[in-house]
């Protein structure tokens, strides 16, 4: 039926599909459907945030919203009636303390872990090894003492509490350090010789070379701190100095009355971590070559 | 002449060494090091060395942060291991947990950067990866207790009776002590597989195509030999970063078990260690004792990163 010509062209072009294209094909496929399940319960979060009060008591239960509203939003926001303290407070702290943690940690990390690396005054392979340590317990071990120090500053249940005992990450120094090794001695040798002072190399020499390190613990720090649930859980007593997370964790159940206002909320929690990681993104992943740890 | 002077008096402070030139000249190597590490050294000491020095020392002692600490040896140690069966559950789901959670969440997150850095489109990939850890822990679980809520509104619940038919009623995920780990874990495997995902996609970027052309030619057939001989070894540092992360995580797993469970969770399925460790810490605030736990955990998770290490090393 085929002429000979023709297929062996069709064969040939068959080869090529399952040589090249069959795979990869099935791979896309595999990746999309992995997409599918980390995007499952975010895509629902979206649409349940816009849902009007009948969609949500819709049975069979629907996933995607039809007649999208800002209601849920505009409750959550500006009525306040039945909670003491506005949503609005909630995002102010998370906000504040996260962006001030953010700033002060990263300047700190920078400082340090430039010194380390390019200064490298006596037991500087002391202090690595001991930030090394300091990776390889998570930050519950050193909670009590901790709250003890807090306790003993009386800043208990104020912004400082959220923020000091945050201050020092050992990751954050860790991944500048890193990063800081690779960068040339003789950029700052030349600087020296033009007379810079040595405050002045780390500002206007070092910095502007550690940009995508710096950039991305930006991105990380803000992230772990605007997410984190367990400091503003022991160091906060008051209603109005909890963070979002907290918040989200008392808001009042998880009835499906409440799916909207919970989606609503969940979905400021989420936004702004996602916005700043999409944006800052290809610095993140310039950073992260560096990060590992020769055994 | 000058010149003369010059080399005398260097000479004599060869001969010499005058103490405060020496410790000048120390602080003129050192100085401006030791002042830029001061401030984080500062806080790295007083909120990580020393609490971890403290934890230790509170942990053999009774304390409830009003009256003086009671030193008591290893009476904590004794009580928790062989009286306090809560914290047995809690270490036991905290195991079960660790060894799922982590190995599952770090081979597919490796798994996932070793396939997206090979694909079009790697940078969408790795976003819509990678977004499940950008999100809280907190925020996701309210919204997955939608997914997961033991009527017939849950999502999984309605797939399960009214697309699957499998059952007809609904199942109890986050009452039922059978379920409410694997639930969990489930979770927590969604929120964790981008952790490492970001550090082995870096790692991946970072080697050469050359080296796989060359090992092609040396006798390197397929992908799979390809991931063992050069992919794996060459990766160490960061697969090692990874797993160390990895470990630290999942041993320190606690805000998505008490917001899908509550706290304490219905016959302490949840519970893990440092939900007890909150529980004893910071709700009857028996500070040693809550301490003795700290101490186990850090134990744990110190030991296991260290053997990491070694495993990593050998394998060089």
């Amino acid at each position: 039926m085929v002429k000979v010509r023709k297929k062996h062209r069709y064969f040939n072009w068959k080869r090529k599909i399952k040589r090249i294209h069959f795979s990869t094909v099935l791979l896309y496929a595999c990746m999309l459907g992995l997409v599918a399940f980390t995007a499952l319960p975010l895509i629902y979060m979206i649409n349940t945030a816009f849902k009007p009060l009948d969609e949500l008591f819709l049975f069979p239960p629907r996933y995607f919203v039809k007649n999208p509203t800002m209601k849920n939003f505009h409750d959550l926001l500006t009525a306040v009636s039945g909670t003491v303290v506005p949503f609005s407070r909630y995002i102010f702290n998370s906000l504040f303390t996260t962006t001030v943690i953010v700033f002060l940690s990263v300047v700190l990390s920078c400082l340090g872990g430039f010194a380390l690396a390019k200064h490298k005054p006596a037991g500087s392979n002391f202090i690595f090894a001991v930030i090394l340590a300091a990776l390889m317990f998570s930050s519950h071990v050193t909670a009590i003492p901790t709250y003890m120090v807090v306790n003993f500053l009386g800043i208990v249940n104020t912004y400082w509490a959220l923020i000091i005992p945050k201050l020092a990450s050992a990751y954050n120094f860790f991944l500048i350090k890193q990063f800081a090794d690779q960068i040339p001695d003789a950029f700052l040798e030349a600087a020296r010789i033009d007379g810079a002072s040595e405050l002045k190399i780390f500002w206007k020499v070092a910095m502007p070379l550690l940009r995508p390190a710096w950039t991305t613990l930006v991105v990380f720090s803000f992230v772990n701190n605007w997410n984190d649930y367990f400091t503003p859980l022991i160091y906060t007593t008051s209603q109005a100095m909890k963070t979002l997370p907290l918040a989200l964790s008392t808001l009042g159940g998880t009835s499906i009355a409440r799916a909207g206002a919970n989606s609503a909320a969940a979905l400021l929690t989420t936004l702004p971590t996602i916005i700043l990681f999409t944006a800052l993104q290809g610095r993140v992943m310039e950073t992260m070559s560096y990060s590992g740890i020769k055994a | 002449m000058a010149d003369m002077t010059e080399i005398k008096t260097a000479n004599k402070s060869l001969l010499k060494p005058d103490r405060k030139k020496v410790m000048k000249s120390w602080w003129k190597k050192n100085g401006i090091g030791y002042l830029f590490l001061l401030p984080y050294m500062l806080l790295f000491l007083i909120f990580i060395v020393i609490p971890v020095a403290v934890a230790f020392f509170l942990s053999l002692t009774n304390y409830n942060m009003i009256q003086k600490p009671d030193f008591i040896g290893l009476t904590n140690f004794k009580i928790l291991f062989m009286d306090d069966d809560i914290f047995l559950i809690a270490l036991k789901n905290t195991l079960i947990f660790s060894c799922i959670a982590g190995p599952v969440g770090y081979i597919m997150s490796f798994l996932a950067a070793w396939v997206i850095n090979n694909l079009k489109g790697r940078k969408f990939f790795a976003l819509a990866f990678y977004a499940p850890s950008l999100t809280s822990g907190i925020a996701m679980s309210v919204v997955w207790l939608y997914f997961f809520s033991p009527d017939r509104f849950g999502l999984i619940n309605n797939f399960l009776i009214n697309t699957l038919g499998v059952t007809t009623e609904p199942v109890l995920w986050t009452q039922d002590p059978k379920y409410i780990l694997r639930v969990v874990i489930f979770i927590s495997i969604w929120m964790s597989m981008g952790n490492g995902f970001l550090v082995f996609l870096a790692g991946l970027q970072n080697i050469s195509k050359e080296l796989y052309e060359a090992a092609a030619i040396d006798g390197i057939r397929n992908r799979f030999q390809q991931l063992w001989y050069i992919t794996l070894p060459l990766m160490q540092p960061q697969l090692l970063f990874g797993a160390i992360n990895s470990i630290v995580g999942s041993f320190g797993a606690y805000d998505i078990a008490v917001a899908i469970a509550g706290m304490p969770s219905p016959e302490y399925s949840a519970h893990t260690i440092v939900a007890h460790l909150f529980d004893h810490a910071f709700i009857r605030f028996s500070m040693g004792y809550a301490s003795c736990i700290a101490v186990i955990l850090f134990v744990m998770t110190y030991t296991l990163s260290k053997v990491c290490m070694r495993v990593f090393r050998s394998r060089e």
